[in-house]
């Protein structure tokens, strides 16, 4: 790593970085936000939700994945890049059943914290309406998979942090969904603990402490005052969650 | 009456009146009228012509998501469901007695609700009915309308809905839909600032609801052959009261069943036994259950809800103001049950000051700026939650399994109970004022003048408000349409 830092520029303005980091790093640690789902600063990055696409020398990249260049010209908070994050948010609403209306997580969710962030007015496509039931077999955490975009944060970590391996994404494309590792398939017969990292890092409403339903008033949830550009800039895990 | 007009013998060989959509009610519901070659109706329903299907779709959610989602099923009194579900859970989770703070905070947001509804429904909805008559010009027939006529009545009116919903979210974050009582409690307190913003007003919303009961009573006053005897059927009355001195109740309470001289048939029924004393009828026509008393059965059986039910039913009024207004209600009838549909609107703004003065005096207790908010018990697996909504008796039935998920639901909802009494009180109106005459727009709006007057919410969700919307069609024996009218709401 370099002692004098170079710079790219990221919306025209020059953002300093060192090797190795990534754009959206580099961004993050000159305050600027990118907007992200998969990505978490504890983990490598992931590159499957796409909502950090920017545009650099003409391509659509991760900028969570992509190694920040010197004197490259990044595009990301423009009518263009909003435009293509706006769509995958609202592709991930339909491919889900998300009823924000009576879901737990409103209010805390960075999904619906950004698709306001990202003015986001109308669902678009097609609803897939998928049929998920519940698995609401462990006494302490409900698992509403209705809810789930694939981040795979509680896949890693289960499995990098918690040591336990506990969640899978399975089959592939449209029908990618995710499992419980137990030959039930029941989260009740595994060995998950609602103090493990995985049942505390979902981005959304899929992982929840159970008989714990709107505990916090409308005003004071994470995201009603202040949107997720600015408190995932403040907390420390770039959540805000 | 109430069943003579059901079922007509020939119904093939008679023309065919519909009223569709009924307007200026919540929800969608339509009347048709079967009416023979000398203009006499021989058969009057009102039909419900929508399908929810709450019931079904919240199996298998996790039970402290319910009292949020099931909130949904309306628009205008969502925290009926709200508070009437976070009841039927607080007996889940065994919580028989919630804090004082709990228990405060819900009943506050409770009469925010009962203030605003009624409000919205005398104001809004039939005011323009009963200000400038039954058959007058529909261009003036609406809000708007009794805005430019009766500036004061309007601006009061809105101000009284403002208000109630402005406690609503003090209470529960929003004003439509929001999340403050939760099972076992509440999750929030009233914050000093709201509080005092309330306060600061709550003297003038008792003035200003004290003028809308003289106004009504004024109405009444003035034609009471028409304000006491249109749609009337006589039936039994069911509200809750309170358990100790039979007072008017409408957070919680037991339940008491009235015949229709005012004789007790049932008191002291707990909320969570309804089941043992209500059953309900389907009928093919219509949607929407026709419930009644078991012991009666469903053609003795039959009651109604709401205002008029309530105010007849309890033994007193706990606030000054609203009790002399009931005082003066029950004088007026020289101490008799008065059935007549228009005077759910003189008990609904007895009821509307009842609201006013509660708030206005429960804003002093501390309790709703701190104290505990959530309680505990020993975990049950099924719950009744029994709440008098502004439109009547609201019951909401759930189980819950060892997971935690909903595993079964019952809603009773209140316009479920008046559905006999708006279908008798159609059936009177239509015999008495349409029979035998060429039917008019006007005479067509003394049906829903009537079916109103019960404020019914039949969806639970929408409302139609302004122009009647309304399609007739003429259908000639043989069921051949020879003519059709319709107009755009």
């Amino acid at each position: 790593m370099r002692d004098t830092p170079q710079t790219f520029l990221l919306d025209g303005v020059p953002v300093p970085f060192h090797e190795g980091q990534t754009i959206l790093e580099a961004a993050r640690a000159a305050g600027r936000y990118i907007p992200h789902l998969c990505w978490h600063p504890d983990f490598p990055p992931h590159g499957s939700c796409k909502l950090c696409i920017v545009k650099v020398g003409g391509r659509h990249v991760s900028s969570c994945a992509m190694p920040a260049r010197a004197g490259a010209e990044v595009e990301s908070d423009t009518p263009e890049m909003n435009g293509e994050r706006r769509a995958l948010l609202q592709m991930l609403f339909v491919e889900g059943n998300h009823f924000c209306p009576s879901c737990e997580k409103s209010g805390h969710c960075q999904l619906q914290a950004l698709a306001y962030d990202l003015e986001m007015m109308t669902p678009r496509f097609n609803h897939f309406y998928p049929d998920r039931p519940v698995d609401a077999s462990h006494p302490d955490v409900l698992l509403d998979f209705n809810r789930c975009i694939y981040c795979e944060l509680c896949v890693r970590a289960s499995r990098d942090k918690d040591g336990k391996s506990i969640f899978a994404l399975t089959n592939r494309g449209i029908h990618k969904h995710l499992v419980v590792n137990a030959e039930s398939g029941r989260l009740g017969d595994t060995d998950f603990s609602g103090d493990d990292l995985a049942a505390n890092i979902c981005p959304v409403g899929v992982i929840l402490r159970k008989r714990v339903g709107f505990a916090v008033p409308i005003g004071s949830r994470t995201y009603d005052a202040t949107p997720i550009r600015v408190v995932a800039m403040q907390s420390e895990d770039g959540e805000g969650a | 009456m109430s069943f003579e007009l059901e079922t007509a013998s020939n119904r093939e060989s008679l023309r065919r009146v519909a009223i569709d959509p009924v307007s200026r009610v919540e929800g969608h519901g339509k009347v048709t009228l079967l009416i023979d070659d000398a203009g006499e109706v021989q058969e009057a329903r009102l039909h419900i012509v929508e399908f929810r299907g709450f019931e079904v779709f919240i199996q298998g959610r996790p039970y402290w998501e319910v009292p949020v989602m099931v909130q949904r099923l309306c628009g205008i009194c969502p925290v009926s469901h709200h508070l009437a579900a976070s009841k039927a859970f607080d007996r889940v989770l065994g919580v028989e007695r919630l804090t004082a703070s709990a228990e405060k905070l819900r009943r506050l947001m409770h009469y925010g609700q009962i203030l605003q509804s009624h409000a919205l429904h005398f104001f809004h909805l039939s005011s323009p009915d009963l200000l400038f008559g039954f058959d007058a010009d529909v261009g003036k027939r609406n809000i708007v309308g009794v805005a430019a006529a009766e500036p004061e009545v309007a601006k009061q009116g809105i101000g009284l809905r403002r208000f109630g919903q402005q406690v609503i979210e003090a209470t529960a974050g929003k004003r439509v839909h929001g999340t403050g009582a939760v099972p076992g409690g509440v999750n929030r307190h009233l914050s000093t600032t709201d509080r005092d913003a309330l306060k600061a007003e709550s003297a003038t919303m008792v003035e200003w609801a004290r003028g809308a009961v003289r106004l009504v009573r004024r109405l009444h006053e003035a034609d009471p052959e028409r304000y006491f005897h249109f749609g009337r059927e006589e039936s039994g009355l069911m509200s809750l009261v309170r358990p100790a001195d039979g007072a008017l109740e409408l957070y919680d309470g037991v339940l008491r069943m009235r015949d229709a001289d005012g004789s007790i048939l049932l008191d002291g029924v707990s909320d969570q036994d309804y089941h043992r004393i209500i059953s309900e009828e389907v009928k093919p026509w219509s949607y929407m259950k026709f419930p009644y008393a078991t012991h009666l059965g469903p053609e003795r059986g039959w009651y109604k809800v709401g205002p008029l039910a309530r105010v007849q039913n309890c033994d007193r009024i706990t606030t000054p103001f609203a009790e002399a207004e009931r005082q003066a209600f029950r004088d007026q009838a020289n101490g008799s049950i008065r059935h007549g549909a228009l005077a759910y609107h003189w008990t609904r703004m007895i009821e509307m000051l009842h609201a006013a003065e509660l708030i206005h005096d429960l804003l002093d207790d501390p309790d709703l700026i701190a104290g505990e908010r959530m309680a505990d018990g020993q975990r049950g697996h099924e719950g009744v939650g029994i709440i008098e909504a502004p439109r009547g008796t609201l019951i909401h039935h759930y189980t819950v399994d060892e997971n935690d998920l909903v595993q079964w639901c019952n809603l009773i909802v209140s316009t479920t109970h008046n559905n006999q009494a708006m279908n008798a009180a159609v059936r009177q109106v239509a015999k008495r004022y349409l029979s035998g005459k060429e039917l008019t727009e006007g005479l067509l709006n003394h049906i829903e003048v009537a079916i109103r007057a019960f404020d019914p919410c039949l969806s639970c969700a929408t409302h139609a408000l302004g122009r009647m919307p309304l399609q007739l069609e003429l259908v000639g024996p043989g069921g051949r349409l020879l003519d059709r009218l319709s107009r755009d709401g």
